[in-house]
């Protein structure tokens, strides 16, 4: 049985020291290295990280543009109905770019659907990465060649596939780390939970990246959660958790890069909250009219990551016009190409219907593609 | 050799553990206490808090880590320690083990293996008695094993465990303590391999898990009454071997499924409809069901009147028109 004095003892002792957490708990404002104009922030916001290189910045900026570009060149495929549905993720480029360029070719992404941007950083064909939302198949890359897992729509369950992939290869001897990318309001969700969870008991390298950008298509954040950000929902299950101006494309790539080396050196999970916004409705089906201002928007807009990115470099002499140019054009050129390859109608081979449901067919499944077979005969 | 079908069970694990190491099982209880039903029982010693281990309580977590161990060169075994348990891993489940081969062009497959102890008859109180079977065989891209003997058990979870595709094993409770005489190891017949279980001429019996010794039984029943009843064990509910139980229906005429589970939109249904389908023209009589009734599972003291038993397959077997008389609970106006 514990005594009295047992009992104070430990708060005797935890008043001088730092509480046992400290470790785990984000700062207590977003890390930034950019004002909202891209000029320095004032005093210490960037914490303990340190500026990336020009070079990942310079990357970053190239891919963060043509990013851009393929996003709004995908709104308008939808438009023309050359997609069934494509859910935006402008103004959220730092966190898309940045987790990629945190991961080495060998790291495994577990992106979803808003996450397309970050398969086209990675390198996946753009007519592969948009067979999900063109409808001509689920998932149109292969995520083992790609190292990337299908887009996941059942929010945040793809999270405990990032641990058991991690996990896996922690247990080979491989320096493998997942990321894994989550909403604001797939942080409800309990395969959230339970991926922080048993990340952090089988101390798997997993980065879970929260890209809160203020709405579940039409819920604030303010009913998704009350606690005092999305990152300290990590401390609960001993991961350690930073919160990041998602908007700030430095910080990103700093704090990122640095969840990644920490998860691959044996430091066990992280979790990353980037605050960012939703610029655009949640999908072209959306009417965000209904539940937002359009002065929030705006406002929004006026932090945009490219445009503080861009005048960071430009501050420093490291980006001319003639880049900022290349950049667009390459934007250009990749959206034209896009454009071309989905000209035409999207089609399917009804055999395909029962490919692939097994490794080898059940005799049931033969027989329905017999029948299919017979009916299109017809 | 007399072996339980929990031994066999844990046989069939320790001899694919050893056969190859990327082989593991997790769940809750796993490990140091070799489960609740003690099917992993000495595995954690023998291979190490590696190989068998303890996870967290979280059944969604459980699957989904499966899934991505799965993805990345292991082939997990999982526990989901009770039926009515594993509810929360459902979604992990219909939505991910379930569709992943398809939706990645067969880029991705997942060899793994969902074990879920299923159905009563036990004397277990609320949620622990549950028969779940249809809401896997329901979902295309799982394959779904309802073991109902000794050697079955053994067979069928190492062709699970080596199986490419996703496999959900029931293994049902109340037959944990099974016994019969078998040499381990044992090979039985392959996936999608029903089994005459009991040779007859006049009915056919479809059954599967908990259903087989009570089929088996009402048969040997049976026959001092003068009725041959042909037994049919399904052994797997996905792949599902039409063939096996068309030719024996066809040969009898009739049949009566036996199931433990609640019959409405059930595989007792699904069954019923398969034989109606392929042996219509051989049938005598209209296909019949004896399963549990469309009701939550009774609590302990009640479960006896739920339970498809001995007298109600017989009961049901007097009613397939050996007379030529309709069937009176089913004509117009009966009720």
């Amino acid at each position: 049985m514990t005594t009295q004095a047992e009992h104070r003892m430990p708060a005797a002792t935890s008043a001088a020291a730092a509480p046992a957490d400290a470790h785990l708990l984000p700062s207590a404002e977003p890390i930034r290295f950019l004002d909202d104009d891209g000029g320095p922030a004032p005093g210490d916001a960037h914490g303990r990280y340190e500026r990336p290189s020009t070079e990942l910045l310079r990357r970053a900026y190239d891919a963060m543009v043509l990013g851009r570009r393929f996003d709004a060149q995908a709104t308008a495929l939808t438009k023309q109905g050359r997609l069934a549905v494509y859910p935006s993720s402008r103004g959220q480029e730092a966190g898309e770019i940045g987790a990629v360029l945190a991961l080495r070719e060998t790291d495994w992404l577990f992106p979803t659907y808003r996450d397309t941007m970050a398969l086209i950083g990675r390198g996946i064909d753009p007519v592969e990465a948009l067979t999900l939302l063109r409808g001509s198949w689920h998932c149109g890359y292969d995520p083992m060649a790609t190292r990337t897992a299908p887009q996941c729509t059942p929010l945040a369950t793809h999270a405990p596939h990032a641990v058991g992939v991690a996990y896996a290869a922690r247990r080979r001897g491989e320096d493998t780390v997942a990321l894994v990318i989550v909403g604001d309001g797939g942080t409800s969700e309990g395969d959230f939970h339970e991926a922080l969870n048993f990340a952090a008991v089988f101390h798997a390298p997993v980065v879970f990246l929260v890209q809160n950008n203020g709405y579940a298509i039409s819920v604030p954040l303010s009913r998704q959660t009350a606690a005092p950000s999305l990152a300290h929902k990590g401390v609960g299950y001993g991961v350690r958790s930073e919160r990041v101006d998602g908007n700030d494309p430095l910080a990103m790539l700093a704090v990122l890069t640095e969840a990644v080396e920490s998860a691959r050196a044996g430091g066990g999970p992280v979790l990353v909250e980037a605050h960012t916004y939703r610029v655009e409705p949640h999908t072209n089906a959306d009417d965000d009219s209904r539940y937002r201002d359009h002065d929030e928007v705006e406002a929004w807009k006026r932090r945009d990551p490219i445009a503080r990115l861009e005048a960071h470099l430009r501050s420093r002499d490291e980006l001319t016009d003639d880049d900022v140019a290349a950049a667009r054009e390459a934007g250009e050129a990749f959206a034209s190409r896009v454009r071309e390859r989905l000209s035409e109608e999207a089609t399917g081979d009804p055999a395909d219907l029962f490919a692939h449901v097994y490794a080898e067919p059940t005799p049931q499944l033969r027989e329905q593609a017999g029948w299919l077979a017979e009916e299109l005969a017809r | 050799m007399t072996v339980t079908l929990g031994k066999a069970l844990n046989a069939a694990l320790r001899d694919a553990m050893r056969e190859d190491d990327t082989v593991l099982m997790f769940g809750e209880d796993v490990g140091a206490l070799g489960g609740v039903f003690r099917v992993t029982d000495g595995l954690a010693a023998e291979f190490g808090e590696d190989r068998c281990f303890d996870t967290p309580l979280a059944e969604s977590g459980i699957v989904g880590m499966a899934v991505g161990m799965a993805m990345n060169g292991f082939r997990p075994v999982v526990e989901m320690q009770f039926d009515a348990f594993a509810y929360p891993a459902f979604e992990q489940i219909a939505s991910h083990v379930a569709k992943m081969r398809n939706r990645t062009r067969g880029a991705v497959g997942l060899p793994m293996v969902i074990r879920v102890p299923y159905a009563g008859g036990i004397g277990g109180v609320e949620h622990h008695s549950d028969s779940s079977e249809a809401y896997y065989a329901h979902t295309p891209g799982l394959k779904v094993v309802t073991p109902a003997t000794v050697a079955d058990a053994y067979s069928l979870l190492r062709e699970a465990i080596a199986d490419p595709d996703p496999v959900v094993f029931m293994e049902a409770k109340k037959l944990y303590w099974a016994k019969d005489e078998t040499t381990l190891p044992v090979t039985t017949e392959r996936f999608g391999t029903a089994v005459v279980r009991r040779a007859g001429s006049d009915a056919t019996l479809v059954a599967y898990g908990t259903a087989v010794p009570v089929a088996l039984e009402a048969a040997a029943s049976a026959e001092s009454d003068g009725r041959s009843l042909e037994v049919v064990d399904l052994r797997t509910l996905v792949p599902f071997d039409d063939e096996t139980v068309a030719a024996s229906v066809r040969k009898t005429g009739r049949c009566v499924v036996v199931a433990e589970a609640a019959g409405f939109a059930s595989v007792s249904a699904e069954i019923a409809a398969r034989v109606q389908e392929r042996c219509f023209h051989s049938l005598w009589a209209p296909v019949l069901r004896v399963t549990g009734w469309d009701v939550p599972y009774p609590p302990p003291v009640l479960e006896k009147y739920h339970l498809p038993g001995v007298d109600r397959v017989l009961d049901t077997v007097e009613r397939l028109q050996w007379d030529d008389v309709p069937d009176p609970r089913f004509l117009a106006g009966s009720r």
